[in-house]
Order: structure tokens, then sequence, then C-alpha cells
């Protein structure tokens, strides 16, 4: 056959479409971190799921990519999105308040491999803003709580004003079947927690490397630290999951720029096992 | 709360373990209990160092203050860890303050004492040396890890 | 032997060309085809056939590219211009959607502005690249409305390759220089013993054409002939170019010398990534009115090279040159492979011509061997 005779795809709205959504709720998480609830205007997108992302327009300014935040296991059609604003877009989609409406596409990439760590002690680790992708793995491991042996959260920031969700990680450790804890790199006199690198938290950490899977979130280099960590807890790296960030313009494979060699993070990704991504991450510049 | 004498303790730190016997005893010569309550100083910064710390309870923050931002913490240690290094390179001066964030039990050791003791054993010296060496790598590389400030706003 | 086609193949008198071209404007196609323009043949809409570059040939080496002319009245006697089938597939810039927002956020799609349109002289790297681009964009778990709106409406005359340039080694990655499939018709472009074309159906719609072309029947000394002129042009391309494992012996030498040498030359233009007939990358501008009141979403066409490209919030993944060129070099010859199951180059060359340096992927390809197996002799 000669001609391609494939239609175009059967959604009647193309992959590059937002969808309207409003914003019902926004809550100041820190000083330069919101979390946006936001619900469909009419349409919804599929169901997100814990470690995908939706790509987030701010009218005429632009789109981007954004994992969910939320409790998947009761947020409906509603998405939930904790952003950083430190751009244009991001700062426009900040500065988004209750009743103003975003667009949405999505929902992009892959997901935390939740069922690998059934049966096991699952630990998550999150650097700076890599909490808020996370939580909606610690929100589902917790409401399915018997199917995983321990839970650690471990969580590391630049300041104690630079944590996010405190409320919530005090309430996790509060349910006396969750570990959570906190490190900052420098800290005030009020500060009375740890205070050093998240790795520190690590080789005391209540789980046992022989049978735990790990979820590790943050700046790239945060990961990497944080994988050597966990690995020499004893914790293999077949068993360490971490999630991706690169410039993304499309979220759907069409545009290229999310290439990190081989893969394409929006597609193949952004959830990776460490040992099949640690090759690429150990190339300059790649 | 079992009583454990202080050999014992010591013993189980990783900067001591599987030193022979002798060795051991030789430092848990230099060695007694401390107790130190919620905002104690166990040290201060500038002060002459001649003791350190090996944490059997509690936390202790280190702390220094700087211009502009007032007092701040850099780093703290928890049970089983030591605290203190000063003391075995000249000026043996403290470098932070050390205050107990919680209530701290520790095992302090007269460190003048042990500098005493390794000068004749340097059997005993090259010992305590490759270990404090090793911790102090450990502290550099997370210190290291600290300083690249991974979490701050886009670097330009 | 070129491949057969789904019917008999026929043949077609040069001075009968246009009959070919107003069949298919007949049927409702608009007529894109080779012309010589600026000193280039270009692809531009036909009038007829005598707007082909009847008598050109194109003269190539790095970073050269200049038109010369036959002894002959050949209609296709060049290799391959500057452009390529995606300005067709996959426009420089299309306008996606346009959204207004009062209380609420309506979003319009742009209807999609493509015409039966006819390809008329696709060359069989052309026809590679093409099914390529079909890969991703067709191929994936979303597609692109845009591209298979326009890919559903084409009708593809392919031209056999007889003077493939001194910088063609379509042989090497992406078979030809004869059209085996992906075309509706092909034609074989004979010189000797009459001036006429050899013209094969594959598909349907092309045999539905052919059917109404003023055609006699071939010869044995045609078909002869038609091979001959195939085979001759990979001949000429033999050896150009050594793709045995191009994807490991480039991933494999992430860290070569090579790369800094190289970096030194490219001045990072894009000009490459302009002309391949494969690049796809894009970027989307997103503007409003100054008013506010309206917003657009506009797909470009984006380039690697362009130090934009892999700009992030935290800074940029790939601050220099070195790091750009490696990544579309090994995009285009190794990665691709990961990503979309085949190389991504189909040996046109038209990147060699058209770089400004005179940069040849074949020579950068072969350094990198060369380095390795001179970096292995000296650790033996």
């Amino acid at each position: 056959m000669a001609t391609v005779t494939t239609e175009p795809t059967a959604v009647l709205r193309g992959s590059m479409t937002p969808l309207p959504y409003r914003v019902v709720r926004k809550r100041r998480e820190n000083h330069d971190n919101w979390t946006l609830e936001l619900e469909p205007v009419a349409d919804a997108i599929d169901p997100i799921a814990p470690g995908q992302f939706t790509m987030l327009y701010a009218f005429g300014v632009g789109e981007v990519p954004i994992s969910t935040s939320g409790d998947l296991e009761t947020a409906g059609t509603t998405l939930v999105h904790t952003i950083r604003a430190v751009g244009a877009v991001t700062k426009a989609l900040c500065a988004a308040g209750a009743g103003d409406v975003l667009g949405v596409r999505g929902p992009f990439g892959n997901t935390w491999p939740i069922e690998a760590a059934h049966g096991r002690d699952l630990v998550l680790v999150g650097g700076g803003v890599g909490l808020p992708p996370l939580r909606p793995a610690i929100y589902h491991a917790l409401a399915h709580r018997a199917h995983f042996g321990k839970i650690v959260v471990l969580y590391g920031g630049r300041t104690p004003e630079d944590l996010l969700f405190r409320k919530e990680l005090a309430r996790w450790r509060s349910r006396l079947d969750t570990a959570v804890e906190v490190s900052v790199d420098s800290a005030g006199p009020d500060w009375s927690g740890n205070v050093g690198v998240v790795t520190k938290l690590i080789p005391g950490a209540p789980f046992d490397p022989d049978d735990a899977v790990a979820f590790v979130v943050g700046p790239e280099i945060m990961m990497r630290f944080t994988a050597h960590a966990l690995i020499d807890r004893g914790l293999p790296p077949e068993r360490i999951w971490i999630s991706m960030e690169r410039t993304m313009r499309c979220g759907v494979g069409l545009c290229g720029h999310c290439q990190l060699g081989p893969t394409l993070i929006c597609r193949d990704g952004p959830v990776y096992r460490w040992d099949e991504l640690e090759p690429l991450l150990g190339v300059p510049e790649l | 709360m079992s009583l454990r004498t202080l050999d014992a303790v010591i013993v189980e730190s990783p900067v001591f373990k599987d030193l022979p016997h002798d060795q051991l005893e030789l430092i848990a010569g230099c060695a007694q209990n401390a107790v130190f309550d919620p905002g104690d100083r166990l040290f201060r910064e500038g002060d002459q160092s001649d003791t350190f710390f090996l944490i059997r309870h509690g936390i202790v923050a280190l702390d220094t203050y700087v211009p502009n931002r007032g007092q701040l913490t850099i780093d703290t240690v928890g049970p089983g860890e030591i605290v203190g290094w000063s003391w075995l390179v000249p000026p043996y001066r403290w470098h932070f303050t050390g205050r107990a964030v919680e209530q701290v039990r520790a095992v302090q050791f007269d460190g003048a004492c042990l500098r005493g003791k390794c000068d004749d054993d340097t059997a005993l010296g090259y010992a305590l040396l490759t270990r404090f060496a090793q911790m102090l790598v450990d502290r550099l590389q997370a210190t290291r890890i600290q300083l690249m400030d991974v979490y701050g706003d886009r670097h330009d | 032997m070129p491949s057969k086609g789904t019917s008999e193949p026929a043949v077609l008198a040069a001075e009968d060309f246009d009959a070919l071209l107003d069949a298919l404007r007949d049927e409702g196609y608009r007529v894109v085809g080779p012309t010589v323009r600026d000193g280039a043949i270009v692809y531009a809409e036909l009038g007829s056939a005598s707007a082909l570059p009847a008598g050109w040939t194109d003269e190539q080496a790095p970073a050269s590219y200049r038109l010369a002319r036959r002894n002959d009245e050949a209609l296709f006697g060049y290799a391959v211009g500057p452009h390529s089938w995606k300005q067709e597939l996959l426009p420089p810039r299309v306008k996606l959607w346009q959204a207004s927002r009062n209380g609420t956020l309506a979003v319009e799609e742009e209807p999609i502005a493509s015409e039966p349109t006819a390809f008329v002289g696709v060359r069989p790297c052309e026809l590679a690249a093409i099914a390529i681009q079909d890969t991703v964009f067709l191929g994936g778990r979303f597609q692109d409305r845009d591209y298979a709106a326009r890919r559903s409406d084409v009708f593809i005359v392919a031209v056999d390759c007889g003077d493939p340039s001194s910088l063609c080694f379509c042989t090497s990655v992406a078979g030809g220089p004869g059209a085996r499939d992906g075309f509706d018709l092909a034609l074989t472009e004979l010189l000797d013993g009459g001036h006429r074309f050899l013209v094969r159906a594959g598909s349907p719609s092309g045999e539905a054409l052919l059917a109404k072309l003023p055609v006699t029947p071939t010869t044995a000394t045609d078909v002869e002939a038609s091979c001959e002129v195939v085979a001759r042009a990979a001949r000429d391309m033999d050896g150009r170019f050594d793709s045995t494992d191009v994807h490991d012996v480039l991933l494999r030498n992430l860290e070569a010398d090579r790369w800094d040498e190289v970096a030194a030359r490219c001045l990072g233009c894009g000009n490459c990534t302009l002309v391949c007939p494969t690049c796809f990358c894009t970027h989307v501008e997103d503007a409003s009115a100054l008013d506010g009141s309206t917003a657009e979403r506009t797909r470009v066409w984006d380039t690697c090279f362009s130090l934009q490209y892999a700009e992030m919030h935290g800074g940029n993944t790939r601050p220099t040159t070195r790091a750009r060129y490696r990544q579309w070099l090994t995009h285009k010859l190794a990665t691709w492979e990961d990503q979309f199951g085949s190389l991504g180059c189909v040996g046109c060359g038209r990147c060699i011509a058209w770089c400004p340096v005179g940069i040849d992927i074949r020579e950068e390809v072969r350094a990198i061997r060369a380095e390795e197996e001179q970096h292995e002799l000296a650790h033996a």
C-alpha cells in the first residue's frame, strides 16, 4: 500500500489541544511553591496515576510538565499539582486564583511501579521539590497499608522554611506505622530536627535492604547521591526507581526535546529504574 | 534501660569497633559519662578542644553565627555518632558550637589524655587516626553535597 | 532490478510527461515537484512539465552545491536539492489552535489546511525518509493529527536515482537507489534509444492513474536498461560509508576526542537539521494578542543545535556545541534506532552539501571508528 490510509487519530481532539480546567482551590506551600486543585470545566482527561504528569497551560504564556501530586485514591476528576514558580509559565500558573481557568493536556508518562513493592518495605526519598511527585505514591501505599512492609519517607530540603507538606509529614509520622525523617541543609535556632544532606538519613532508616524498593525524586545530583547511599546500604540498583526531568515541549513523543540518549522521557519515563538510567546520567551533557 | 559499662558502649561505635582489647582499654581509660540538658552547650566555637563525644542518646546541633543570617545549624549528630575531631589536629580549637537539642547522654573522651597515650603507643595512634580519617571523609563528602545547594534557585 | 509494482510496467514517452501531470490534476491533486529556482533544484508547485529541471544536474561536495548543464534533456538528472518532502508533510509553521478566555478557556483547533497533493520526483531515499517520519508521527501512542491528515492525502510519484551525487550513500543506510515500495507510481528515466520513462504502479491508486496515461508496453530492452540505471547508481555509491555497527560504535565513544574536533568547526547553525529529510524536532510558540483576549499556539520547526533547545529551569543540559553536535549525530545514526526501530539517516548527503563548513558525517563516523581502534591498539 503506497499512500498511508491511516485515519487521523480516533480522538476528535488533537494531542496538542488543552482542555479547560478551573482552579477550585489554591494553597501556598512555601515562599515559591503553590498547590493548585483543578476541576474540568467540561471534559476531563483520562484518570492520572502516581508518577504521571500533565502539561499545564497558562493562557498566552506557555505550558510546562507538572507531576500529579494529589491523593488519587480520593481525587476523582480533580487534578492536584504542586508548582514551583521559577520561570514565566510557572509564575503565571502560580498567579492563577480560584475561578481562573488553565489548560490541561495529559496524562502523560509512565507510573511508579508500586506493585513491585507489594510485600516489601517501601522507601520514598524526596529532595526539595521532589516530594510532590512522590506524594500520590505515599497516599496510595498508606491507603493500602497491609500490602507493604515498612514504609519509610525521607525528605531533604534546603531550610525548614522550604519544606513542603509539613503538616502531612507530621500526620504520616503520627500514624505510627510509617517512618518519616526529614533533614535540611541548614537551619536557624528554632529547628530541632536533623541538619545535613538527606543521604545521612539512609544508614539509620528502618528498612530491610534485602527486601525493599525505593522511589527517589529530586534534583538529578541528589538522586544520584541518594541511589549511591541506598546501594551502599545494600539495596540492589534494580529496586531503585527515579523520576527524570528534561526540557519538554509536547509531552507526547513528537517534538524530540526530552531525549536523553536512547530514551524519550515523556514516552518511556519519567519513572526509570536506576540501573537502566545510570549509564546515561554518567555522560556529561548527554 | 540496662546499665552498660563504658567498654560495651565504646566497642559498638564504628570508630572503635574491632580494635584490639588492650587498645580499647586504653581508650576507655580516657572516657567518662556525660549528660546535657536541652540547650546546654557541649563546646563553644573557638575554645580549646581537648574533648570529643560519642553520642549515646539525643541530638547535638553544630552551630555557628553568620552575620545577617544569625545562628545557623549546619549539621546535627545523633546516637552512635562521634562529635569532635578538632582534638586530633593542631591548633586543637573547636570550629563550631555544639548544642544539645534535646537531652543528650554521651561518652565524653579526654582528648588530651588520649593524645598522650597515642604519642606513647603509636600503633594506637595510627589506628585512631585511620578511623577518624574515614569519618572525616564521610563528613566531607556530605558537606560537599550540602555546598552544592541542590535545592536552590536557578543557577545562571 | 527495480521492483515490479502491482501491475505490468509500461513506458511513457518523455514528451508525454504532461499527460501524467494533467491526469494528477484531473484527480484533484495539487502537483508539487522539482524546479530550478535561485540556483538550486527545489520543490514547488508545477504548472506543467516545462517547469521540470530538464537538462540540469547538481554537483555537490562538502559545503558546496552547484547546478550544471547536462548534455541531454533529462528531466530528473540530478540527485537531491535543499528541499525535502517534510516541507509538505510537516510544514515549518503550523497554527494548531487559538483560544479565547471569557470566564473559561475556549480552544478552537485550526482546521488542517492541506489539499490532496501529488509529490512528483520522490527519490528512493526520500521514500525511506517519509517512511521514517511516518513511524515517528503515526507509529507511536500519540499520533500527530496534522501530519496524519496531510499524509493521507498524498499521491507519490517516485523517480529512481540515475545520478547520485558524490555525497550520496543511500545504499549503506536506507536501501535505494531504486524505489521498492511506498509509492503510487515509480519511474525510471531512460535516455538512450529514446527519452522515455519506465512506469510501474505500487498501489491501486497508482494503477488507476497508470491506466489513464498514453503508455506503451515495455520491451526487454526497457526493463534491462532501467535495471542498469539503478545498478550503476548503486555501484557509484559503493564503499562510501561503512555503516557496520554504527549504533554501537557511536554509543561506545561518547567521550571521543573527535567530538571536540568537530565542535571546533561546527557553527551550530542548524542547516543540517533544516535540510535533513528526517529531522522532525519542533517546538511550540504560545502567544497572546496584545489585549490578552485571545491566544494561539503554533508548531514551528526547531533544531537541536539551538542553544535554547535543551534549556530547563535549572539551566541548560547541552550548553556546548560539542554536546549539541554529538546529540544530533548520535540521534541520527544510533539512538534513533532505539527510539523508532531504524536508523534516522537515509544517506541523501544534504547535510554535507549544505553545511557551511563542510562537515561530512561519513568522515566523522570513520574518524570515531579510527580513534577507537587506535585507542585499543595503544592499550592492547
